[in-house]
This record gives structure tokens, sequence and C-alpha cells, in this order.
């Protein structure tokens, strides 16, 4: 087996494992199921090293017939941002799974199987290069999501569960119009009936195809970033999932959005990308005030993160719209330290809702004294989210604004009081629930951070304190996707990249092509 | 032309032919053996079986037989296996179902039998004789069926109500199909064809083709002609509701692709855009109306109103690929709908009739296999991958984009989008409310193989639908598609 789909599977099998275990045996579904987690992160660490970054061709790229009367492929490849992305998803996955252990005390062997198969749904979205397999598992996702919300979920659960389904369905349906759309074009100019993505993006479409066709997409992928006015949804399921759904719905579902625009939307409608830059960036400054001033009012601890999560994910849109590589690679790397920054949040938040069953941040206060490391680790996350430098939402922030400023100063100014504010909200929560006397009676006896607990923040603090003090591999990983983007969108930009090389010519080097010579041959 | 019938006809209609004389054979068995409840369901599938095998000796045959009454091509081919596979698991369900509700089964079996034999002709009826034959060889046993279970009223109203409306719309049909034969002086539906070139301005023949519309309008239960359709399949029997719901509709969709693509392909501006009406209003009103439903079965046709939406867009599109597309459809529809009513089989015990939204309560708890079943079915007939119902979607409105229906496209997954939240509503109850009302669903072994086939089909057909994309494909290049796109061009 190739070593993507080994990745892909691992989930899959875990599941199948937890399925043939006896449902009262509820320790040993969790010890599978951590197992199989585990194994899944193990196995994609060696992506971190056999993934070339020289190489801008998809790697480790695996092609066989899946529906051949209508050209589809099961067809999967990487390239630096998508490595990334599923080494985030192996990661965050393990870690919910884990964090899980006390939290899930129903229904057990259901609620891990459906943890494993929305784990494999979520890889596979992002190692599909062909459009049908992607749309396949981006769809896979939505049903386990659904479930955990609405079994394991907190007291509004069903409605929060169908208001999320319904939402991402309703987008993801008008997104599947334009694959077929491009679908029937690309049969129309080449003759050749191919969901190929790689293919998708050497094609010059038309303009007025290109508009709605993005606006198709925009709809599937907005939704689930969520950009506003397409936010509603997220508050809802982030209050009422239980963490470790909240965890992977902030730290991996919603860079499928992001994912989407960077892997579809930019590259293969590079014009539309331009005409609607002005909607995007009013919708993503909008998103970035409005997410923080709504964030500033909240009650709830698990409601203010959410909100966060609105303001964050917007600023990672507009560092991609600034559509200049210094903007995209900073929107790239925002969307890691979202993921970890944001999901240790949730993780956070889900630790002392354990001990007390609430979230109202009126119930805490002074928990710095009776926690110690539980207010060290939340401190280091607040930074990380606030991007204090040295941490790593600085860098991503820094990267963003940098891209931004070029593309315009109005834009970088707006985003700029978006951090301000973050740090606002971020800070009062700090000092609400931490400092000060223990004023509640019930928080005195709050037991700190057990070695398992810790061991689900451990990852997460060692990924911030890296990326903030030497991005440079990450940031050297993702540059031949970034180019995959620029070359596409803004050529003018790619020609000063690849001077020296060509004089000044758009590199063909970086020009997709389908078949790429994978890294893997010799790990295999 | 040689009148009469040639010795090799019998041989091209020898499935037809085994299941004319399983059914006798079923009706003397229940003479000869009383009480032989079980036997009789072994004999009826081992006729089912037997006619589905002899289906392999016509693979790659296209010919006219009878005096070009019937089609024994590909397409007739791929109608005739999927109606055969909705009557394998409808009397794989029946068995159970009838020892419940205390009917005799010698009549009900034959009936099955009756009804199959006559969607089989109207998968390979060439003319309008043989093709209506065929109908009311159908029709005529559906409507006793309907009325089988004699001591409950609502399935007594429900075999009028289907008799008195059923008979009504097969007059209209009759009266489209008079003027078709009075226009063009043929039945035979190829003939037709080549006389109706040039006649498109013709009002009796835009007439004649609004009528044959609504005449097999009704039997596909297409609004403003469904009317009939939730009362009938809530009253029904529930297997016999599975029957009608799939191979009825399945049945009558190839008469209708028949008769308007074989038969009057020169209309087609006409009859598209009344089917592309049709089936925008049938899309919406049937997913409409099924957000309020409580009872399952009533809520299933509605969705099946729905689902004939669907497929109409397919015949909207006329091409090669919207046969194909609906084709496929209606191979997964059998099994996710049938699987749907197997569910509600399981749920009929003596006491309890288990077709209410809320006898499903907990069913994750009593029974996980059948809940998951469940859940499969309701995903894949919303549209969900990784089920068929989602290959089958993608194909009816790929081919609704590819011919430039964009709008009806967009309409469709918006329809499928709010379908959604009803079927998704069946599982909340499922797995989220833990109060069990109802009692244990039982199981026995030709249900479970039933249910069994629904899942495999469902999810099989949804990741690796290779075998029957080609099916689909080649079974829809025989119907004469060509002569409608040569007409547009």
């Amino acid at each position: 087996m190739s070593y993507l789909s080994l990745i892909l599977f691992t989930p899959l099998v875990g599941a199948l494992a937890v399925l043939l275990i006896n449902r009262q045996n509820e320790n040993a579904i969790r010890w599978i199921a951590n197992l199989f987690a585990l194994a899944g992160f193990v196995i994609s660490v060696p992506l971190w090293f056999w993934y070339n970054p020289q190489n801008p061709e998809f790697q480790f790229v695996e092609r066989l017939p899946w529906i051949p009367s209508v050209g589809a492929e099961y067809f999967l490849g990487v390239d630096g941002f998508s490595a990334l992305l599923i080494m985030l998803t192996t990661l965050m996955g393990s870690i919910a799974v884990l964090s899980s252990w006390n939290a899930i005390t129903e229904r057990v062997k259901e609620y891990y199987l459906f943890l494993l198969v929305l784990q494999t749904g979520m890889l596979g979205a992002f190692m599909a290069l062909d459009f049908l397999l992607f749309f396949l598992f981006w769809e896979v996702m939505l049903v386990p999501m659904y479930f955990l919300i609405g079994i394991w979920g907190s007291s509004n659960r069903l409605y929060s569960a169908i208001k999320f389904f319904l939402y991402t369905l309703v987008g993801s349906v008008v997104m599947l119009l334009g694959i077929l759309a491009l679908y029937f074009h690309n049969y129309n100019v080449t003759g050749v009936y191919s969901f190929d993505v790689t293919q998708f993006q050497t094609l010059d479409l038309p303009f007025n195809l290109q508009w709605w066709v993005f606006l198709a997409f925009f709809l599937g992928f907005a939704i689930k970033v969520p950009m506003f006015p397409f936010h509603t949804w997220l508050p809802d399921a982030h209050t009422d999932a239980p963490t470790a759904g909240s965890v992977i719905l902030a730290a991996v579902l919603l860079k499928m959005g992001t994912y989407g625009f960077i892997r579809f939307s930019l590259p293969i409608l590079p014009d539309a990308t331009h005409a609607f830059v002005p909607m995007i960036a009013v919708l993503s400054i909008i998103g970035i005030v409005y997410g923080a001033l709504v964030a500033l009012a909240q009650k709830d601890w698990k409601r203010l993160v959410a909100y966060s999560s609105v303001s964050h994910m917007a600023m990672v849109m507009l560092g991609m719209f600034a559509l200049n590589p210094v903007g995209i690679t900073g929107s790239i790397i925002q969307q890691l330290n979202h993921g970890i920054s944001t999901g240790a949040l949730f993780l956070l938040v889900g630790v002392v809702y354990e001990r007390r069953h609430t979230r109202e941040i009126s119930e805490y206060g002074g928990l710095s004294k009776v926690m110690p490391v539980y207010a060290a680790v939340f401190l280091l996350m607040t930074m990380s989210s606030i991007g204090l430098p040295t941490l790593n939402g600085f860098i991503g922030e820094l990267l963003i604004l940098q891209g931004v400023f070029v593309a315009s100063k109005v834009w970088a100014a707006v985003a700029a009081s978006g951090i301000v504010l973050g740090a606002a909200y971020m800070l009062s929560l700090y000092q609400r629930t931490m400092f000060g006397k223990v004023e509640n009676a019930k928080n005195e006896g709050l037991a700190d951070l057990s070695f398992r607990e810790f061991a689900t923040f451990a990852p997460l603090i060692v990924l911030a304190v890296w990326i903030g003090l030497y991005p440079a591999p990450f940031l050297t990983r993702v540059e031949t996707s970034v180019q995959r983007v620029i070359v596409r969108v803004s050529p003018e930009y790619s020609q000063t990249a690849s001077s020296e090389g060509s004089d000044g010519q758009v590199a063909p080097s970086v020009m997709p092509t389908p078949v790429a010579v994978p890294l893997a041959a010799a790990a295999e | 032309m040689p009148s009469g019938i040639s010795p090799s006809d019998f041989y091209y209609l020898l499935p037809e032919i085994l299941l004319t004389a399983g059914a006798l054979l079923v009706l003397v068995a229940d003479v000869l053996l009383p009480r032989g409840n079980r036997l009789l369901n072994g004999l009826t599938l081992a006729v089912l079986g037997i006619t589905l095998a002899s289906l392999a000796l016509f693979t790659g045959t296209d010919r006219e037989i009878a005096n070009g009454l019937i089609a024994v091509d590909s397409f007739a081919l791929f109608f005739k296996l999927i109606v055969l596979i909705a009557a394998v698991l409808t009397v794989l369900m029946s068995d159970r179902y009838l020892r419940v509700e205390g009917a005799s089964p010698g009549e009900y079996y034959f009936l099955i039998l009756c009804s199959t034999l006559g969607m089989m002709i109207m998968a390979g009826g060439i003319d309008l004789i043989t093709s209506f034959v065929g109908l009311e060889t159908m029709a005529v046993s559906f409507y006793i069926l309907a009325g089988f279970i004699k001591p409950n009223q609502q399935s007594n109203e429900a075999a009028v109500k289907y008799f008195l409306l059923g008979a009504f719309s097969l007059g209209i049909l009759l009266y489209g199909m008079s003027f078709l034969y009075g226009l063009s002086g043929t039945t035979n539906l190829r003939v037709m064809a080549t006389m109706f070139v040039g006649q498109e301005g013709d009002p009796l023949l835009v007439l004649a083709v609004i009528l044959v519309v609504a005449g097999l309008g009704f039997k596909i239960a297409a609004v403003p002609f469904h009317m009939w359709a939730p009362d009938v399949y809530q009253g029904a029997p529930t297997p016999v509701t599975a029957f009608l719901s799939v191979g009825s509709k399945a049945a009558s969709f190839a008469m209708l692709l028949r008769v308007f693509i074989e038969g009057v392909p020169s209309m087609n501006a006409d009859w598209r855009l009344l089917f592309e009406g049709i089936a925008i209003a049938t899309m919406t009103l049937g997913n409409v109306a099924a957000l309020t439903q409580t009872n399952m079965k009533r809520m299933l046709a509605y969705s099946s109103i729905a689902h004939a939406g669907y497929l109409l867009i397919g015949v909207v599109a006329g091409t090669e690929r919207g046969v194909a597309a609906m084709m496929i459809y209606l191979m997964v529809y059998t099994f996710m709908q049938l699987g749907a009513f197997t569910v509600i089989v399981m749920l009929r015990r003596a006491d309890v009739v288990g077709d209410e939204l809320k006898d499903l309560s907990g069913l994750n708890v009593r029974h996980p296999f059948a809940a998951f079943a469940m859940l499969l079915f309701m995903l894949s007939l919303g549209g969900i991958p990784p089920t068929a119902g989602f290959m089958g979607k993608l194909w009816l409105f790929g081919a609704a984009i590819d011919s430039g229906y964009v709008w009806l496209a967009v309409i469709g997954v918006l329809n499928s989008a709010i379908s959604l939240y009803y079927y998704v509503r069946v599982v909340v109850f499922m797995y989220m409310r833990t109060e069990t009302a109802a009692s244990t669903p039982t199981t026995t072994p030709a249900l479970n193989v039933a249910l069994a086939l629904a899942v495999v089909a469902t999810l099989g057909l949804g990741m690796y639908p290779r075998q029957l994309f080609d099916l689909a494909e080649t079974s829809a290049r025989s119907l004469g598609v060509a002569a409608v796109v040569a007409v547009v061009q």
C-alpha cells in the first residue's frame, strides 16, 4: 500500500477495529481508538522528512482508475501546504481522541467510531487531487461531525447539529454544481472526461464561467471558513459540541474552507478571483472586527473562543486575498497557528468544563491559585492567540499584515485594529478566569492538569514555540504551494521570484503537471 | 412484413414465459399446499431467481420481436433487472409481514409476479398496445394488492382510491394514445416517430402529447397527478407500498422514455418544456410536503414524489447521458427505498404498526444494525456520499448541466438540501432519542438478507459504481436517443 493511502486509511481501520469490540468493554475501545489515532500521527510524521520542498510537483502521487467511464480517479498527492495540514489533522485527531478519555462515558463505542471516520474524511479531503474524490471526502466529514454534536453535545445540541449540517450542506451542493460545470467545460476543451484538479489548474476559462463557478465555490468554502455573514452556525456548533468535536472543528474543519480557496478557487479561477477581491476583502474586514467585538461581549467561555475563531479566520482570508506571495504564505502559516492555538483553547475550556460542568466565565475566577500548571498553559496559548512575538501567532499575523499592506494600507489598518481587539478579549478572559481571589467555593478544590491532560497540550506548546522562534522549515515547505497559486493569480510576482533561473519568464517548472515523480519512491 | 409470431420469438420471450409459468405454479401450489406459507415464499423467490438468471441469455441482444410489438434490447434488459431485483427484495420482506397480518399468501405472491410481468412488458414494449397491456397488467395487480389486508380500513381505502384514480388516468392515457394512432396510422412507436417528422406544429399532436404526459404522470406520481400517492402508500400493505414505489415507478419511467424518446422525438421541444415544469413542481412540492410528515410511509411517499421530480430531470435533458443517469438512479433508488421499507416491516409486530416516526425512537439501542442500515438509506435518499444516492444524483444534475439546464440543476440540489432535513430527522429519532416506546424489531433470515443486500448495494454502488455506470451507458445507447438529438440540431 502506498504511503498516503496508509495515512488515509489508518483511522478507518481503527474504526473497524472499534466496531468489532463489544460495547460493554469501554476501556478496550478507548485503548484501541487511542492506539490507532496515535499510530495515524506517527505514520504521518515521515511526511515532514520525506517531503521535498524543492520539488514543485505534487508528491507521493497515487493514481488509480475509480469510475473510468466518467474519468473519475483515485488520485492522491500532496504539496507542502496539504502535507502540513495532514500532519496537523493527524496530530489534532490523536489529541482529540486522547482528550475524550474521561469526558465521554455514554455510547463510547459510537463516539470513537465517528471520531475515527471523521479523521479519514478530513485526511482524504486534503489529499484528493480528483475533484469528485475530494467532494466525496468533503461530504463524508459531515455525518460524523453531525453525530458528535447531536449525541454528545450540550443542552442545545440538536438545534446546533442540524444547523451545522444544513448550512454546510447547502454550500457544498452548490459547490458540486460548480465542479460539474468545470468538468463539462474541460471535456468540451480537451475532449477528455476528467476530474483532475491539476488539469483544471491549466485551463484558461472564459470569465463568465469563472465568475459563476467562483460564486458556487465561494458558497461552499465561505460557509466552512466561516466568513461573515455565513458564520452563524459556528458559535452554536462550537458551543454545543463536545470538547473533541470543538477541537477538530476549529483546528481542522475550518481549514477545509481556506484550503479549498487556495487549492481550487484561486489557481483554477484567477480572473474571477481578482474580480471578487473587493467583496471578500470587505467581508473579511467586517469578520475581523465584528468577530472580535462579539467575542468581547461574551459571557460564555466557549462562545468567546468561537467568535475569536471567526475573527482569526477572517484574517486568514484577508491575507490570502492580498494575492501576493507574502500574504498567501502568512495565510497558510496562520491557518496552522489557528489550528494549534484555538485547538488548545478549546481543550482548555474542556478541562474546566469536565470539572465544573459550566462554561459561564463568571463562575470562574482565581483559577491560577488552584491550577497553576493549567494557568501557565492557558497563558501561553492566550499569548499565541493574540500574536505575541516569539510565539507562532506573531509570525502569521506579521506576514499577513505585510502582504495586506502591499495590497491596501486601509485594509492593513483595520486588520491591525482586529489584533488589538483580539488582545483585549483574550486578556480580559484570562483576567476574569485566572486572576483575583477564588470567590466561588466550588473552584477551591479543582484538580490541576492530570498527566493525560498535559500530554494533550504538550505537542501544541512545542509547536507554538517552534513556529514562533524558527518558522523557516514551515515557510520553505509552503513555498511551492504559494508559487502554484501565484503563478496563476498574480504572475507578476512569480516573475520576480524566478528571475534568476529563466530571464524573467514564468518558470515552467512551477506549473503543476499531472504526473509527479515523488520522493516517495525512495521511501517505499 | 410477416404476420404472426415466429418460433424464435418464444426464445426471446423466455424471461416473461418463465415468470408467467412460475406465477401459475404458485397459484396451483397454493391450492395443493394449504398452510404452506413459507414454501410459497421460497417458490416465488425461485421463480424470480430463475427469471433473473434467464436475463443473462440476452445481454447484448438488440432486436424487435413479435412483429414489432416488443423490443429485446439492453434498455429493456436493464429495466427488467431493476424490477426483478425490486420483486426479490419485496418478496423477501413479505413473508414476515403476511404472517403478522394473517393474510393468505397464495394470491399475494401470484399478484406480485403478475405485476412484475406487466412491468417487464412495459420495459420492452415498443408498441402502444403492448405497453398499454403491460401497464394494465401491472395496475390491476396493484389495485388488488393495495387492498389485500381485507380487515384493514386504510388498506381498503387505498385500494379504492388507487383504482378510481388509476382507471381515470388510464382513460386519459388511452385517449392520448388514440390521438397518436389517429394522427400516424400506426401503434408502433418507431414507425410513428418517422411519421411525425415535420408535424411539430399540429395542435392535435400537441394535445396528444399533453394527454400522454398526464396519463403517465399519474403512474410516476408527478405533480399535479400525485394526489393518490400519500394515501395509497400509507394505506397499502408495507411490502406492496415498497414495490409500488419502486417497481411501478421504474417500469412507468421505462414506458415514458420509450413513448417520448422513441415515439415522438420530433415533439421534444414540447414535452421537454412540459416535463421541465413538472420536474420543478414535483421536486419542490414533494420535498416541502415531506417536511411535516410524522408517518414514515407517508413521508417516504412524498419523498418518492420528489424523486420522480429528480428523475424527470433526466428526461428533460433528453440526452443519452440523461437517460443513463435516470437508469443509474432508478437502480440505486430500488435498493435504498426498499431497504428503508424493510426496516419499517421489521418494526411491524402483532401489537405495533411501527410505521410512525416515533416508532423509530432509540432504534440504535434496540437494533443497531437496522438503525445503521436506515441511516445509510436516509443519507442515500438525501444524496450524501459515499452512498449510492449521491452517485445517482450527481449524474442526474450533471446531465442537466451538460444539456444547458443549469437552473434545473440548481433547483435540484437546493431541493436535495431541503430533503435532508426530513431524512436527518429520522436519524435524530433513531440515534438521539433514548425513549424506546415500541418493542424490539423482529428479524427473520429473509428480512436480514433483504436488509444486507440493500446495505451492500447502497454502499458498494456509492463507492465503486464502475460496473453500474458502464451497464447504464450501454443500455441507454440502445434507446434511440440519437433521434432526439438529431431533431434538436
